[in-house]
């Protein structure tokens, strides 16, 4: 499956990253180069295979433990916005956001 | 003896037996760590503060407190958020970020007694084999100074290997505890996942992670173990079981050993895929001479398969960037860390920020990460990977089925040097073969010292054990260490 | 089934998804407390504000609704469900994903039932599940900049999904309305809309009947039901403009302007919404056993459907007004206590219906807040059905009642003399007068004119100033009309 300079352009847009296009380039290379190992997988046969998503599943139920619904946090503002770049009135700033 | 060579275990007998306080042990390490800045295994260190806190575990210690680990100067892998230290993940989009809280295995490391010197060195954001993604600095490895350390817990390694600490901590997430520890001829365990609390770990691939301690002998790792781990109830994913003594299971006898043969009754399966003929001959040998001496002991070896291992590659770099992708969406300018300057609108905001920031390969392993979630893509690449996974862990299950522990070598290399690699991130990746199944399959694993390979450089045994058997793994390599004296060696000039 | 009503010639196709608050004290993924007006980032804590190294766990409070939910709707509660990663950025999305469910989700099916006007409706749900809520960006200018308050990041949601079952604005509000009664009846949602507690996601298409669905657009965060059918109608009308003039509808996201009247495409246009979803790694699989099941269903309250039957069953009510009484929780329960203190269902409805109703619209009370508790109304009534005082004469006890003025309801009707005449025989002799001075009307009657009796009716009221309790009149002038 190869990638073209199109795809890295998408996805790095998806991922909000700069792509220059001579970073592109040379990205696309290393890209292609990664999903060359990767297309053996591919092939490989996993009808009736279930996904593992949390490791301990290959030998035992594991279900999401819950916690009871208390309220256990207090107001931490000042040490939580501690290493924010910009703050005013306890609101984070950003640029304008337009709908 | 010099202070800076204690470990863990005999550090603690020299402080009860009064023969050594915290602060002579503090004083000597940050000498050490200040004439070998070189090595580049620190990222940030706070003397000031290290020598205080040694003197408060001195003082609590005269008063008759007796936690377990009391006194015992470490450091951290700069992926644990530390209150007492900024925390960068090794990234410029981190630099001089202070976290409000402490990682709890930090936590639980400091309510066990011990205080850190600063932040250990990492690859950014963990991701890397050789520690030379590191935003700040390469680290070098003590054995020889133009090879790498090995990573991502690459600073963790050095410091320890070095003797500028007695022990560190370290993640592990395809390998990242191990593989370091083999490079640089010390001891690590990456136990079974869930085990440690992820709460605090500054997230890389989340259902892979998993923090462990580095350090000089299996009985300093079990100490360590035993105060890092247990049920958080922070984190989702944490094992509820009750709190481990891994020192006690470390030392507790097995049915029919005997003092010549403590192994007696092991079986060691060795999976035909970890001794490819693809294996340099240095490792190869080093690794033998390891298992002689575990027969030696007592421990049977036979012959297993893992016939999957060699897709646990792409498996592995299919996941770990997917989930990457996504936990690092968080390093957005908004709310903390690096932000780029005069921003014009939001999508500047964001695309300057995380450009500036992050550095080659995390750009390289979010973009995969994004690719293979990506529609259209989700079920040939991610969906896959994760059938395949649960295919790989099957597989050890059935290896199992034939002995108690799994054990290969950790790498099929020693240390390679400094900027070997290049621009070919693929090749570093292929050699994660023998470390990333463990990793996939949430298994426990350690890396044991077994001497050294090519160049002289050290060269480990990898040990792999089933679900919560951490306890059979460092019994083993206690014994091994027991009657060996590999993991005393010292790297020149340290 | 009455054919879809057409609007210019296409049918429209309606299909809604509102997201619903959960009424938790702390929120879904984190400890912070979910109270409305904090100020901001002051419930916004280390994992709601995404920290480096921060992880979810799971409210037990907000599974349990959702059960609730599920069973309220008759729908199937998923033994096994997935919290996924809905991946986006936005700055009032602190970790650049949203947790969700997508593949398989707490609740799946169920029906919602409701009338408009006469006709009975059922809609299909396709699913509910459960998600985070977003933070809220402020709209005052921070010298050009914009203001993000993450206190909101994180209160639980439950995001319910009907089938495009719906064919027009009015069937869609009445739905809305419908949902929204009924996750407050369940305790699930304060449904405080102003406060963005229940929130209506509109996707309209249309077509021509019998044609494949048209292209939807989907018009975003209405928070109220008149807005909801402005926003429709608008959009409908809009879409019709476009097929009209050989434009294709593009799939889009729009927003409603209150003050104009107008839906509008969002600027930031999604990139084909690549959300990227895979199941989140932080959360283990949610597993909800079935004796989980029968604990919230044990503890269900009576469903407003199954209570309004009852009503008319037992209590005799109309239908309609059965179903006004099972308008909420809080109704049900005033209306059935004076019920039961009375024993006179029929006239408490009238009476919830009409003075108390009117009333709390005025003074936009809710019924927990009306002056006239349901002992009290209950004994107005009593008043009422011993004819001790007319309807009429009630009304003006009820006034003073309301006003706070007394709670004694027979001291009232002594101070203002309301008490009805109830005496027959001084009755009687007040009738064979007013019979006597109104010979014509008597007349009249016999000769056929039913009005006529009204209008002796009217005579013996004015001669008793309004006293003489109206049924007995009625009774005792019939007799001495039939008799002679």
């Amino acid at each position: 499956m190869a990638l073209t300079l199109d795809d890295v352009s998408r996805i790095a847009h998806l991922a909000r990253l700069d792509c220059p296009p001579a970073q592109a380039q040379a990205l696309l290379g290393q890209l292609n180069g990664f999903f060359d190992i990767v297309e053996t997988m591919r092939a490989v046969d996993t009808t009736g295979v279930q996904p593992l998503y949390t490791p301990l599943s290959s030998v035992q139920e594991v279900a999401l433990r819950l916690r009871e619904d208390v309220v256990t946090e207090t107001n931490q503002r000042e040490a939580n916005q501690v290493s924010a770049p910009a703050v005013e009135d306890g609101l984070f700033l950003v640029p304008k956001v337009i709908e | 003896m010099s202070a800076h060579l204690f470990g863990v275990a005999d550090g603690l007998k020299a402080l009860a037996d009064k023969k050594l306080s915290s602060l002579e042990w503090t004083n000597a390490l940050l000498e050490r760590v200040a004439a070998h800045e070189a090595l580049g295994a620190f990222l940030h260190v706070d003397a000031a503060a290290a020598r205080a806190a040694a003197a408060q575990a001195d003082t609590r210690r005269a008063a008759g407190n007796s936690a377990a680990l009391l006194g015992v100067p470490l450091a951290h892998k700069d992926i644990f958020v530390t209150t007492a230290h900024p925390t960068t993940a090794g990234s410029k989009i981190l630099k001089d970020y202070r976290s409000p809280f402490d990682a709890t295995v930090v936590a639980r490391l400091n309510a066990a007694g011990t205080f850190s010197l600063g932040k250990l060195n990492c690859d950014e954001f963990a991701m890397g084999s050789a520690n030379e993604n590191s935003a700040y600095a390469k680290v070098h490895n003590p054995w020889d100074a133009t090879r790498i350390p090995g990573g991502s817990s690459g600073g963790s390694a050095a410091a320890v290997a070095a003797r500028l600490l007695p022990a560190s901590t370290g993640t592990d997430t395809g390998g990242s505890i191990r593989q370091p520890a083999s490079f640089t001829g010390i001891t690590g365990i990456k136990p079974t996942y869930g085990r440690c609390s992820r709460y605090g770990m500054i997230a890389f691939a989340s259902s892979l992670d998993q923090a462990g301690p580095l350090a000089r002998s299996a009985e300093d790792c079990a100490l360590l173990l035993s105060a890092m781990s247990g049920f958080d109830e922070r984190d989702a994913t944490s094992l509820q079981q009750p709190p481990q003594d891994f020192h006690a299971q470390m030392l507790k006898a097995r049915d029919g050993a005997s003092a010549a043969r403590p192994l007696a009754g092991l079986r060691i399966g060795l999976p035909k895929e970890f001794f490819p003929a693809a294996l340099d001959a240095d490792v190869n040998s080093a690794v033998r001479a390891g298992l002689a001496e575990l027969e030696k002991l007592g421990a049977t070896l036979v012959e297993v398969s893992l016939p999957r291992t060699e897709l646990a590659i792409p498996v592995y770099y299919i996941i770990a960037p997917a989930e990457a992708s996504s936990n690092l969406s968080r390093f957005d300018g908004v709310r903390y860390g690096h932000r780029c300057e005069d921003p014009k609108d939001l999508l500047d905001l964001y695309k300057r920020t995380r450009s500036e920031g992050f550095g080659p390969e995390v750009q390289r392993r979010i973009l995969i990460g994004s690719y293979v979630l990506s529609h259209g893509y989700y079920d040939a690449y991610y969906l896959q990977a994760q059938k395949l996974r649960r295919m790989i862990a099957d597989d050890f299950q059935q290896a199992f089925t034939q002995c108690d522990l799994i054990a290969g070598p950790v790498a099929p290399t020693v240390a390679w040097k400094l900027g070997e690699q290049g621009d070919d991130p693929v090749k570093a990746y292929l050699a994660d073969i023998f470390t990333l199944p463990g990793s996939l399959a949430g298994l426990p694993g350690m890396s044991v010292p077994v001497g050294s390979g090519a160049h002289g450089m050290p060269v480990g045994l990898q040990l792999l054990g089933n679900y919560f058997q951490e306890g059979q793994l460092l019994h083993a390599a206690h014994a091994l260490q027991r009657a060996t004296d590999w993991h005393r060696a010292t790297p020149k000039g340290f | 089934m009455t054919a879809p009503k057409l609007i210019r010639g296409y049918e429209v196709v309606i299909g809604l998804e509102n997201h619903v608050q959960l009424s938790t004290a702390s929120k879904i993924f984190s400890g912070s407390s979910t109270a409305f007006g904090a100020a901001p980032n002051t419930q916004a804590s280390a994992v709601d504000l995404a920290l480096p190294g921060t992880l979810p766990v799971l409210n037990r409070g907000a599974v349990e609704r959702a059960i609730r939910f599920g069973l309220a709707v008759g729908a199937h509660i998923a033994p096994l469900s997935i919290f996924a990663r809905k991946n986006y950025f936005y700055p009032d999305l602190p970790k650049g994903y949203q947790i969700s469910q997508y593949e398989i989700p707490v609740v799946q099916g169920g029906k919602v039932r409701f009338f408009v006007g006469e006709q009975e409706k059922v809609i299909n749900l396709t699913r509910a599940h459960l998600e985070e809520d977003a933070g809220k960006s402020l709209h005052e200018d921070y010298h050009g900049q914009s203001g993000i308050d993450l206190n909101r990041a994180g209160t639980p949601l439950l995001e319910i999904v009907s089938e495009p079952e719906m064919r027009s604005a009015e069937e869609a509000c009445e739905y809305a309305k419908t949902l929204h009664a009924l996750v407050m009846w369940l305790g699930l949602c304060d449904g405080n809309m102003q406060e963005g507690s229940f929130r209506c996601d509109v996707n309209v298409s249309v077509r021509k009947p019998g044609a494949p669905f048209g292209t939807r657009r989907e018009i975003k965060n209405l928070n109220s039901f008149k807005f909801l059918i402005q926003a429709v109608h608008y959009e409908v009308n809009w879409q019709i403009d476009e097929i009209e003039d050989g434009r294709a509808i593009q799939q889009a996201t729009v927003l409603f302007n209150p003050d104009t009247g107008e839906t509008r495409a969002m600027r930031s246009k999604e990139d084909a919404a690549d959300y990227r979803y895979f199941p989140d790694p932080d959360l283990p699989p949610l597993l909800i056993g079935a004796d989980w099941i029968e604990r919230v269903k044990a503890e269900l309250p009576e469903l407003p459907a199954v209570m309004a039957a009852r009503f008319e069953s037992q209590d005799g009510l109309l239908s309609q007004d059965a179903q006004m009484m099972t308008a909420s929780l809080p109704v049900a329960r005033y209306y059935e206590a004076a019920r039961d203190a009375c024993k006179a269902p029929k006239l408490v409805a009238n009476w919830v219906m009409g003075e108390i109703s009117r009333r709390l619209n005025a003074e936009e009370k809710e019924i927990d807040q009306a002056p006239v508790g349901p002992a009290l109304l209950a004994a107005l009534i009593t008043r009422i059905q011993d004819g001790t005082i007319s309807n009429n004469a009630a009304r003006q006890v009820f006034e003073s009642l309301w006003a706070g003025e007394s709670d004694d309801v027979d001291a009232l009707i002594e101070a203002k003399g309301l008490k009805q005449m109830s005496d027959s025989g001084e009755l009687e002799r007040i009738l064979d007068e007013v019979l006597a001075a109104n010979a014509k009307s008597v007349e009249e009657f016999r000769a056929g004119k039913d009005k006529a009796f009204n209008a002796l009716v009217g005579q013996a009221m004015k001669a008793t100033q309004g006293k003489a309790n109206p049924g007995l009149v009625n009774e005792l002038l019939k007799k001495k009309l039939t008799a002679v």
